[in-house]
């Protein structure tokens, strides 16, 4: 690949996609606030989404929590820990597949679910259709990666993304040109993971942001408000 | 100021304490997430509406409008306060009218002119090449290209057109339709202009001014109780709600109030609180029931048994063994209890036959005017016969004498002779025979063995008439007779005991109801006694129940007559409340010059739908009922041969009913022909009925020249609704699929009539075009050729009134109607427009030949006094206006009629306004509207008149020319009145002299109407409307042949039908069942079950039934209500898919099974509407049914006389009526249900 594409791909694109993705959930954030919710279709029919959603979301966190600490944790702290390189290009395949298959499942199941459910499709924007299709296609990259992956089982490749990855938040320059010959589907995979970045502030993945997660230690059962003057004044203010 | 800094504040604390052992936690959480939720309630204004739906509730709406979206809407509580110690009105309202918000935005809105595609197809082709007219005709005069659309009715295939468009292709059906066959082949239904008076008359207006026919509707629902013309001259009128509360006893008798009159239930819950006792008489346990003290649940259809055995006792405890002075003298004034019946011999004894007339005596009682229509009366104080004030000879002809104040012709003091019984007054006692109909086998009715005329004692008097020595006796001494009570006078038939089985006893009814005869007695003698005690304020609240009966007015008669026997009528807390149908168009007087744009042409067309429709579906050509069938057997001689349909016939010859279509030929062709022929047009038409060179359409409906051709229904969903027969609509109406599975005459070879020419092969599709206007897809809408969308009730401007309540109140525009809807008023608007661009090309200034029949309150009601002459069995001349319809030439400017719509025309400067017999001045109000709206300043036939623009405009033309809201038009109507009655009235408006009300006066708050002539109660700080209080307090008479309230009804027909007095008539015999119970097994077991179709829940009419708020409640689609028990005997449980069928049709529920129900009936809520989730029925394989599907309107001869005081045509105040609850249906559970979920060439072919 020509080395200024691949630098406009993955050496200025990426801070492109991460700053829509940021300015963009803080003013929709700000502006939208009724639009921020995951706008679940399960009211209209629960046919399909049970098995399509649960499957589909048990296998993405595994699988986006393995890219996470994959990705960014610095190479050291795994040399540190004495993770060789070759095991964790084994364990990501083994684990990163079977998520990436259970994922996929959900997808699928999802996708046909809002394309043919009459109900749901009826009241399914484009931005709803095309962010569960663009998650299925990355999807099928990813497991594509996987076989690709099979032929360098030391990690070598999977260090080079890690540098590429931390290159990034780093703001090295040269982050791109470290995975300048890598094979085509790893890029792809790249490239369309940054454009869901790109869209996340204009679909329903905001939910994610605003997942209820304080709700699991939440400290009690009855809430009530403070007699408080700052409490109440901006209560008033807005 | 940012929702995301604001939550950038982990260094601070938000839980400040906890509680509760750490259960609670005391926060400084951000609170603005609660704006939604005040958001939620929060709105940019309210706008005060109501729901002009056919509901008597009327009721004062917020609409809450939110960003330009009605959002929902709550009861208004802003009505003016009543008098102190009267409960207020408020709050009004129900479920229905809270979910009506749902419908604006819903999928079921029209948002948009739809049209058959192969209809547009077909258009767009013809207009290729020719002009509008032109291209209409090339359509509907080719056969196959008419069938292409006309044939794919009810079938889906609808496409968005645009408004210019349709105009166009409407106006030009309407123009060729005019000149091809002629105006009054354009008809349009549209029902109850007191629900939105304006959007009514847009369409009538529009109709009138071409010279098309509007339908009347009172009649045709079978709301229209023929009793009370029949005893008041009086359409209907009623008691406002509030009245009831002033009652001591009352009787809801067939009516459930809570259910079906929500909003005002609360004054009858409020009137138990005050101490009143109240009867529910119903044969299911209704919600009315729990109301009771008293509970009666006779079987159903022989209410007038049980009325007649409660007549039978208080006449005997209050009439007879003892007087009571109040019930006496009452009906010495206010009845036809004092005049004379000639008794005349027949089969070896008497029977009464007509009142007794001046004329009857030599030197006509000194009457000069009118002394065949002036009955007559014994007065004690000169011993002599007198010819008391009031009668309808009076009325007409002379002035100052039509009162009820106690004095004979000359103005001296009369005191008249109530009975004869005494021996020093009468001269004999005669027997005199009586009919009786109790006898008649009927399979699901019990009957009595007594004979067919049952001859009884009457005392009677001996008078030398012209004519010789004659019986009479006094319609009191008749009507006791008639009750069965022994007085003393020996022979048969008669009860000395309420034990006896005689008619009409208790016990004889006990056999006939169910209903113990204890239970008769007790409350009889409360109800009299109650009324004795507080002079007549005892109350029976009746309706639908008793009215949809063939034989309604024998148990409407039964009732009212308790009512007169106690003197409640015309009494505050007392009388007769009928409320079925919201009939009280408060301001009516001002609103028809423009409904029926008579400031442009007198006479309009007008047509009682019964017998339109009873032809025009050809449901006569299936009439089972036979005249032998419901003929007395003490009939005077006569030919009461036949079918129904031949009386319907004689009556519209005789100008006893209105016709529509009028005659065979084009009534714009006739002016022409008779200037041809050297004729005046009046000449020339009577001369032309009597040679047979013209005919009338009567008596050749299936003859193409004699069908209506365009229909237009607004404001209604006839189809899915109050069509009675809806599958005979189908099939010869529209030619459409249908669900008949029964024979015509020709097949089944029953009696043919007489009169009416007999076609082998019945007419399909006799419409070229229907089109419906609605705001969402009513079952009507599916079936029409072009449906328009038109504006909601909180997207227009409009009047609504209602009986209920003395206000009136505005519906106005919360919101622009959405989508392409437009208003009522604008939609006509639009088509007069362009129907004035497209007539020229076929169409001028035309003479228009209008039949009329001979109408109530004018004088021309006086017509045959002494008996019924046929001109065409040449037993007298055609007198136009006397023996036959009335004939005018009117001129239509059609190239105008735009332009006549938006102004209010010449004639009422010229000839003035009025109603009810009254007329009055308008210069004044007609210089007041020009100021108020403008006047017209383009040139043309309308420059300087008073504008007509918006539907605000129609809204102010009303107003200002109705007694009811403007104070100087209703003192000179009651000045008006008085020159009729020689009585003073106009203080009942004076003080409301200048009062004028005007829209944004009622948009501000309902305001109350000021007290008209119009109407037979009063506004006044002192009692409640009441209907007949003029008539009793103002001694102004009935608009009736004596001017009393007349319960002997002398017209020759109605004694032929044995309906002179009040008697028990069985339910007929429809005979739909028999022929097909084994012609369509199923597996299933089946059940005959009498089929009876109340009002509902969860809707009003069918409005509603689509609704999801309202599905929601309800089982969301069609249900029927059986009773345990017959459910158990066909092993249906509930929920279960049912088909209920007869020769009619069939239709297809689900099954509630409930103990409330009485055995032997099931119950239909009428008007649930078929396009929500309703399955075919097995028998016809087409979808549903609708409650219509299993009837078939059956018409009635008494119904159709005419030209006889009380007894003659007024739109929607008389006339034949669609009846529907004697019919019988066989039930059973359904084996396959079929959603018939295919394209329609797929669909099965029915079974015929």
């Amino acid at each position: 690949m020509n080395a200024t594409v691949n630098t406009v791909l993955f050496g200025i694109y990426p801070y492109v996609a991460i700053t829509v993705l940021i300015l963009g959930c803080i003013i929709r954030y700000d502006r939208e606030q009724y639009t921020w919710r995951s706008q679940s279709s399960q009211l209209l029919r629960r046919r399909q989404l049970i098995w399509g959603s649960v499957l589909f979301h048990v296998g993405i966190l595994v699988v986006f929590l393995g890219h996470l600490v994959g990705l960014l944790t610095p190479i050291a702290i795994f040399d540190a820990l004495g993770i060789g390189h070759g095991f964790k290009q084994m364990a990501s395949m083994a684990v990163g597949g079977a998520a990436g298959v259970i994922s996929l499942l959900g997808g699928l199941i999802l996708l046909h679910r809002r394309l043919t459910d009459s109900r749901v499709r009826k009241t399914s924007s484009f931005s709803d259709i095309a962010i569960l299709a663009l998650l299925n296609l990355q999807l099928i990259i990813g497991l594509g990666t996987v076989f690709a992956s099979f032929s360098h089982l030391d990690g070598s490749e999977m260090v080079k993304f890690m540098a590429w990855a931390q290159g990034l938040y780093t703001f090295d320059l040269a982050a791109a040109s470290y995975i300048q010959d890598v094979h085509w589907v790893y890029k792809l995979h790249l490239f369309l993971g940054l454009t869901i970045f790109l869209v996340f502030p204009f679909t329903r993945l905001v939910h994610m942001l605003s997942a209820p997660l304080r709700y699991f230690w939440r400290s009690g059962y009855q809430v009530v408000r403070a007699r408080d003057r700052r409490a109440r004044g901006s209560a008033r203010a807005s | 100021m940012s929702h995301l800094l604001d939550r950038l504040n982990f260094f601070s604390k938000k839980n400040v304490g906890t509680f509760s052992d750490g259960h609670g936690v005391t926060t400084r959480e951000d609170r603005k997430w609660e704006e939604g939720y005040r958001q939620r309630w929060q709105h940019d204004k309210i706008v005060r509406s109501t729901h002009g739906t056919n509901c008597t509730g009327s009721c004062s709406w917020k609409i809450y409008v939110k960003g330009g979206i009605v959002t929902w809407e709550t009861q208004q509580t802003d009505y003016p306060r009543t008098r102190p110690d009267l409960p207020n009105h408020e709050p009004r309202g129900c479920s229905r009218g809270a979910s009506y918000s749902w419908y604006l935005y819903s999928g079921n809105r029209v948002k948009y002119p739809l049209v058959r595609s192969r209809l547009i197809k077909l258009w767009r082709d013809a207009r290729k090449t020719l002009a509008p007219v032109a291209a209409w005709a090339s359509i509907v005069e080719n056969p196959k290209k008419r069938d292409a659309y006309t044939k794919k009715r009810g079938m889906g295939g609808f496409v968005r057109a645009d408004w210019e468009e349709i105009n166009e292709l409407i106006a030009s059906a309407n123009a060729y339709t005019a000149k091809a066959h002629g105006p009054d082949r354009i008809i349009g239904f549209s029902p109850i202009p007191a629900m939105s008076m304006v959007s009514y008359a847009a369409g009538s207006r529009y109709l009138s001014l071409l010279g098309g026919v509007c339908m009347s509707f009172y009649d045709w629902y079978c709301d229209l109780p023929p009793a009370s013309p029949q005893t008041w001259g009086e359409q209907t009128d009623v008691p406002e709600s509030a009245d009831w509360y002033n009652s001591g006893f009352l009787i809801l008798w067939g009516s459930n109030v809570p259910q079906t009159r929500t909003p005002d239930a609360h004054f009858y819950t409020e009137a138990r609180y005050k101490g009143a006792k109240s009867v529910v008489v119903s044969p299911d346990y209704s919600e009315a029931a729990k109301f009771s003290d008293v509970w009666l649940h006779p079987k159903q259809g022989t209410d007038s048994a049980l009325s007649m055995a409660m007549g039978h006792v208080i006449l005997r405890e209050f009439h007879v063994d003892r007087q009571v002075k109040y019930f006496e003298d009452y009906a010495r004034q206010y009845t036809d209890m004092p005049m004379l019946v000639r008794l005349v011999k027949k089969d070896g004894h008497y029977v009464p036959e007509r009142l007794l007339r001046a004329s009857d005596f030599d030197g006509d009682l000194s009457q000069d005017n009118n002394p065949e229509w002036k009955t007559v009366a014994l007065d004690r104080k000169s011993d002599s016969v007198v010819v008391p004030g009031g009668s309808v000879g009076f009325r007409w002809g002379e002035d100052g004498k039509w009162n009820l104040e106690e004095r004979d012709a000359a103005g001296k003091e009369t005191d008249l002779r109530l009975t004869l019984v005494d021996e020093s007054d009468r001269d004999d006692v005669a027997d005199v025979g009586f009919p009786y109909f109790g006898n008649r086998e009927h399979d699901h009715f019990q009957g009595t063995e007594h004979e067919d005329v049952l001859v009884r004692k009457v005392p009677v008097k001996k008078l030398a008439l012209a004519e010789g020595e004659t019986l009479v006796a006094t319609v009191f001494d008749l009507f006791v007779a008639n009750y069965g009570l022994d007085r003393g006078l020996g022979g048969s038939n008669v009860a000395a005991s309420f034990d006896d089985d005689t008619p009409y006893t208790p016990a004889w009814a006990e056999r006939i109801t169910g209903v113990p005869k204890d239970s008769i007695i007790t409350v009889a003698r409360e109800f009299a006694r109650n009324a004795e005690k507080t002079n007549g304020k005892s109350m029976v609240i009746l309706g639908a129940g008793l009215n949809h009966w063939y034989h309604m007015d024998m148990n409407y008669r039964g009732i009212i007559n308790l009512l007169v026997m106690c003197g409640c009528v015309g009494q505050s807390g007392g009388g007769w409340s009928h409320y079925v149908g919201q009939e009280k168009l408060r301001p009516q007087t001002g609103w028809q010059p423009l409904a029926f744009a008579l400031d442009w042409a007198r006479p309009p067309r007008h047509m009682n739908s019964t017998s339109f429709f009873y032809s025009h579906t050809d449901q006569w050509r299936y009439e089972t009922l036979g005249i032998d069938e419901i003929i007395s057997p003490t009939a005077p001689e006569g030919p009461w041969d036949g079918a129904l349909i031949d009386y319907n016939v004689r009556a519209e010859r005789m100008g006893w009913l209105p016709s529509a279509p009028q005659l065979k030929s084009n009534p714009l062709e006739l002016a022409d022909a008779a200037e041809a022929a050297g004729k005046d047009p009046k000449d020339y038409v009577v001369d032309g009925l009597k040679s047979g060179d013209l005919q009338m359409s009567c008596e050749d409906p299936d003859d193409p020249a004699n069908w209506p051709r365009n229909m237009f229904v607004w404001r209604s969903n006839l189809l899915g609704s109050s069509g009675k027969g809806h599958e005979y609509f189908l099939k010869h109406l529209l030619g459409t699929s249908h669900g008949v599975m029964g024979k015509d005459l020709g097949a089944t070879g029953g009696q043919k009539p007489d009169e009416v020419a007999w076609h082998e092969e019945a007419p399909e599709g006799k419409l070229d075009l229907l089109v419906t206007i609605d705001f969402r897809m009513s079952t009507t809408c599916v079936y029409s050729d072009i449906v328009l969308p038109t504006a909601t009730w909180y997207e227009k401007n409009d009047l609504n009134t209602s009986d209920m309540h003395p206000f009136i109140h505005p519906l106005t525009a919360a919101v622009d109607p959405v989508w392409e809807c437009r208003s009522d008023w604008n939609i006509f608007k639009g088509l007069a427009e362009k129907f004035s661009e497209v007539a020229p090309e076929v169409l001028g200034v035309e003479k228009d030949v209008v039949l009329v029949p001979i109408l109530h309150d004018t004088p021309a009601e006086i017509a045959q006094a002494l008996d019924v002459k046929d001109w065409k069995k040449d037993e007298i001349d055609p007198i136009p206006g006397k023996t036959m319809p009335q004939i005018a030439v009117i001129e239509r400017d059609y190239p105008n009629v735009y332009k006549r719509f938006t102004a209010l025309g010449p004639m009422m400067d010229k000839a003035g306004n009025g109603g009810k017999g009254i007329a009055w001045n308008t210069e004044v109000e007609v210089e007041h509207l020009r100021e108020l709206n403008g006047a017209v300043t383009e040139e043309g036939p309308t420059k300087g008149m008073a504008k007509i623009e918006t539907d605000i405009d129609a809204t102010e033309v009303i107003l200002m020319l109705a007694p009811e809201t403007n104070g100087e038009v209703a003192v000179k109507a009651w000045n008006a009145l008085s020159k009729f009655t020689g009585r003073e009235h106009a203080h009942l408006a004076a003080p409301k002299e200048d009062e004028k009300i005007r829209f944004r006066d009622v948009v501000a708050q309902p305001r109350k109407i000021i007290s008209s002539p119009i109407w037979s109660g009063i506004e006044s700080e002192k009692v409640c409307y009441n209907a007949g209080y003029t008539n009793v307090h103002e001694l102004i008479p009935w608009r009736t042949l004596t001017g009393r309230q007349q319960l002997y009804q002398d017209h020759l027909w109605m004694r032929a039908f044995g309906e002179g007095f009040c008697v028990y008539r069985p339910p007929i015999d429809t005979k739909t069942v028999k022929p097909i119970i084994d012609q369509k097994p199923n597996g299933q077991k089946q059940i005959v079950l009498n089929f009876i179709t109340p009002h509902q829940k969860w809707g009003i009419h069918s409005t509603y039934s689509d609704n999801l708020l309202m599905l929601t409640l309800n089982r969301g689609g069609p249900v029927v209500w059986i009773s345990e028990v017959d459910a158990q005997k066909a092993d249906i449980v509930d929920n279960d898919w049912v088909e209920a069928y007869n020769v009619n049709g069939a239709l297809a529920a689900r099954a509630v099974v409930s103990q409330r129900i009485k055995e032997g009936t099931i119950y239909m809520y009428h008007a649930q509407e078929k396009t929500v989730n309703t399955p075919g029925a097995e028998t016809t394989k087409r979808r549903g049914g609708i409650h219509n599907s299993v009837t078939r309107a059956v018409v009635k001869p008494t119904h159709m006389i005419g030209g006889y005081a009380q007894q003659s045509y007024g739109f929607n105040y008389h006339g034949t009526v669609g009846s529907n609850r004697d019919e019988f249906v066989i039930v059973r559970k359904m084996d396959k249900v079929d959603w018939l979920d295919r394209p329609s060439t797929d669909q099965p072919e029915p079974a015929q």
